[in-house]
């Protein structure tokens, strides 16, 4: 007999997910990430990190370090706390009340959280370029002065500009803007403010640039020019990116670090991650399964 | 179904289309959405006619006031003057022909003003008969053609023409262009005697309406004809500035601390609570505090700029800090970030991104705060500003009375000139007030271009 759509539809159906149930199994029983967090002579080094907003935690023991003149890629599906691990390396999470960092994070051996070192200087050193492009609300040519003017790092009129101009031409944006340089920073497009604000980072001389999303905002076009200027920056600087694209991912780094609902589960080279992962919940987001 | 039918055949008016819809038309849902449309529009309809009617109102209850205000108020700019020919010889005033200033100050103007007064009018006789025609003309004449001879000593023995201005009275009548022909068609306290007079100075051409100066350039003053606003414009000037400099930098810190810095406890939502219940305190429990603190334990001068200032900064204290915390939470987030990540110092952040932008916000707040104290009777008459005041005040611990308070003196006065420079009074303090607004608006316009 021939099987209706009435059938079909008024079948008690069973759904079964396996996928999650293994998942969540797979979550419980990860108590090391899989694959070598640290490298020799690390830019960052950061162990046992726990993270707490309030009661709830949101980073679970993650250990992982930053080599010099690499780009780090950190994947994850959303909520997965890597935001919030970015943001610890450069002290940002200072400004959240509620939150509090346990763990030992350092920067060329000194500990991010001791009492010897300078936020304000720890930011000068390690900078950040947010999702959003947020100039601000100057000309461009103060954008990128700003920081080297509060810092001290010009001592004349003629080092500023050389500085900016430098900057503007390490971002990829100064053929486009040399010749209004006064305009106000938000007369420019998304793709234009976002190398704005990587030129404003670039300019207090950071020894590290941590880019959470930097192209979420952006079109494709700007995205790739954005993702060139990151392999550029790379020999300079060392980079850790935060992405929800897996192909950028693959296109710009060089390792890349998968977290999972607060956890580190796997870091490795970028190659071997994306075609031969190690760990399940590795291989379940990478091919689609969930995310 | 039927229920909505109903409604909607009273609320819809009827007409063709709706007889179609109602038997053509689509779906069930697109029927009762179309039959909804109707009423739905009625409704804007209306309330549009009601936002148009409030505007009306609104603006027709303002042109009245500023009209009536305007209306009585624009004869107090015009002054009479009568034409006096003086004879100033050295004898009539009793100086030696190069005496000093001093003694020239203090030589006998009186009598040369009714000299000039007796020889113009020759027929008046009898003491009652010559202190009528002295009323003529005004009190401060002696003293008007001091100064013009002190300043040039060298008229002492001339004959000059002076014009001085006229009696209240008088100058009220020739202002309207009463008629003098016709006594009997005045309403007036000046007998029909000194109306003849004044119709033979009119005749002479020897009456003349003119601006008044000395609204600008006298204080207060006993005689209608010369009271002037300078003192009471002083006065509201030094207590504004005093308002101003003691108010802004005290509540824009506050804000900026309760909003950066603050860390969120008990302590701080105690602070904020008062901070908004004392925006609500009556104003007159502000004179009393300045009243018993400033004048009684801390001994400052009474009816001072000073004390007015503290007191009125006092009262606008809650209503910049609220607005200011208001801009200053407008502010994204993302630029305080923006400047964090660089290594901005938390003052930094404040000042040099934060506070820019939220500078036409606080620059409202302040504007509408001193509007307020500007226009503040009621603690300042409790710490003496009600005083009669003369004098212009030079300083900020000279006594002084500030334009609201000059409104309410003048307004108890029954004379018709100073009922003239009440509204004047108004006149002055409204355009005091949009000239605020104006400097306000400006600076916000400078401010918010950069954004």
């Amino acid at each position: 007999m021939s099987v209706t759509a009435d059938d079909i539809l008024t079948q008690p159906r069973h759904v079964e997910l396996p996928v999650k149930d293994d998942a969540r199994d797979a979550f419980e029983r990860l108590t090391e990430t899989v694959g070598t967090v640290t490298v020799a002579d690390p830019k960052m080094r950061t162990e046992h990190v726990d993270v707490f907003y309030g009661e709830k935690q949101a980073i679970f023991d993650v250990s992982l370090d930053i080599g010099n003149n690499e780009v780090i890629a950190m994947i994850g599906p959303s909520g997965c706390g890597k935001s919030t691990f970015l943001r610890c390396l450069n002290r940002m999470n200072d400004t959240i009340p509620t939150c509090r960092v346990t763990g030992s994070m350092s920067l060329d051996g000194e500990d991010l959280y001791g009492a010897e070192l300078d936020p304000v200087l720890l930011r000068a050193r390690v900078g950040m370029v947010f999702q959003k492009p947020n100039p601000f609300a100057k000309s461009i040519y103060d954008n990128v002065a700003y920081g080297p003017r509060i810092h001290g790092l010009a001592a004349n009129r003629a080092e500023l500009d050389d500085i900016v101009v430098d900057s503007l031409k390490k971002a990829g944006l100064y053929d486009e803007v040399k010749d209004r340089l006064d305009a106000p920073g938000t007369s420019l497009s998304g793709g234009q403010q976002q190398r704005l604000c990587i030129a404003r980072s670039i300019a207090v001389s950071p020894e590290v640039i941590l880019m959470d999303e930097p192209c979420s905002a952006l079109d494709p076009i700007a995205t790739a020019r954005i993702e060139e200027l990151i392999s550029e920056l790379s020999q300079n600087y060392a980079i850790a990116i935060v992405t929800h694209s897996m192909q950028q991912a693959a296109r710009v780094s060089q390792r890349t670090a998968y977290f999972h609902l607060g956890k580190l589960v796997e870091v490795g080279d970028t190659k071997q991650v994306f075609t031969n992962p190690t760990h399940e919940l590795t291989e379940n987001y990478i091919t689609g399964r969930f995310g | 179904m039927s229920a909505d039918k109903v409604t909607d055949a009273a609320a819809v008016p009827p007409n063709k289309e709706n007889k179609e819809n109602k038997v053509s038309g689509g779906s069930l849902a697109t029927e009762l959405v179309r039959a909804s449309l109707a009423r739905r529009y009625a409704a804007e309809r209306r309330f549009r006619w009601y936002g148009i009617f409030a505007i009306a109102a609104s603006l027709s209850f303002l042109v009245f006031l500023l009209a009536s205000i305007t209306i009585k108020g624009l004869p107090a700019f015009s002054q009479s003057f009568v034409n006096l020919e003086v004879d100033l010889s050295a004898d009539a005033l009793g100086v030696a022909l190069d005496a000093p200033a001093d003694e020239l100050r203090r030589a006998n103007y009186a009598g040369v003003v009714k000299a000039a007064m007796r020889e113009r009018f020759p027929n008046v006789d009898g003491r009652s008969e010559k202190k009528a025609l002295y009323g003529l003309i005004s009190t401060g004449a002696d003293y008007l053609i001091a100064k013009r001879v002190v300043a040039n000593p060298e008229l002492v023995g001339q004959k000059i023409s002076f014009w001085v201005p006229a009696d209240d009275e008088l100058g009220a009548l020739v202002k309207r262009d009463a008629d003098f022909s016709q006594p009997e068609t005045l309403v007036t306290r000046m007998s029909d005697q000194q109306l003849a007079w004044a119709a033979e100075l009119e005749a002479d051409g020897d009456l003349e309406v003119r601006f008044n100066t000395t609204f600008f350039t006298n204080g207060d003053s006993r005689e209608p004809e010369l009271a002037g606003i300078r003192a009471a414009l002083a006065g509201s000037a030094f207590t504004l500035l005093i308002t101003f400099v003691l108010s802004f930098p005290i509540a824009v810190a506050a804000a900026i601390y309760l909003e950066e810095f603050a860390p969120q406890n008990r302590w701080t939502d105690l602070v904020e609570v008062n901070i908004n219940n004392l925006a609500a305190v009556p104003s007159i429990v502000f004179g009393l505090l300045g009243l018993a603190v400033f004048i009684n334990f801390f001994h400052l001068p009474r009816s001072a700029p000073i004390v007015g200032g503290i007191v009125l900064s006092l009262m606008t204290l809650p209503t910049i800090i609220i607005s200011s915390r208001a801009s200053l939470k407008s502010v994204p987030p993302s630029i305080r970030e923006a400047a964090r990540g660089i290594g901005a110092s938390p003052l930094q952040v404040v000042f040099h991104h934060v506070l820019p932008l939220a500078m036409p916000g606080i620059l409202t707040g302040t504007i509408i705060g001193l509007a307020q104290a500007l226009g503040e009777t009621a603690p300042l008459l409790m710490i003496g500003m009600v005083a009669f005041i003369v004098d212009v005040p030079q300083s900020i611990t000279d006594a002084a009375t500030v334009l609201p308070v000059q409104v309410y003196l003048w307004a108890d006065s029954p004379e018709r000139a100073f009922i003239e420079k009440t509204s004047a009074a108004i006149m002055v303090l409204l355009a005091f007030l949009i000239v605020m607004n104006a400097v306000a608006v400006m600076l916000r316009k400078r401010f918010e271009r950069r954004w």
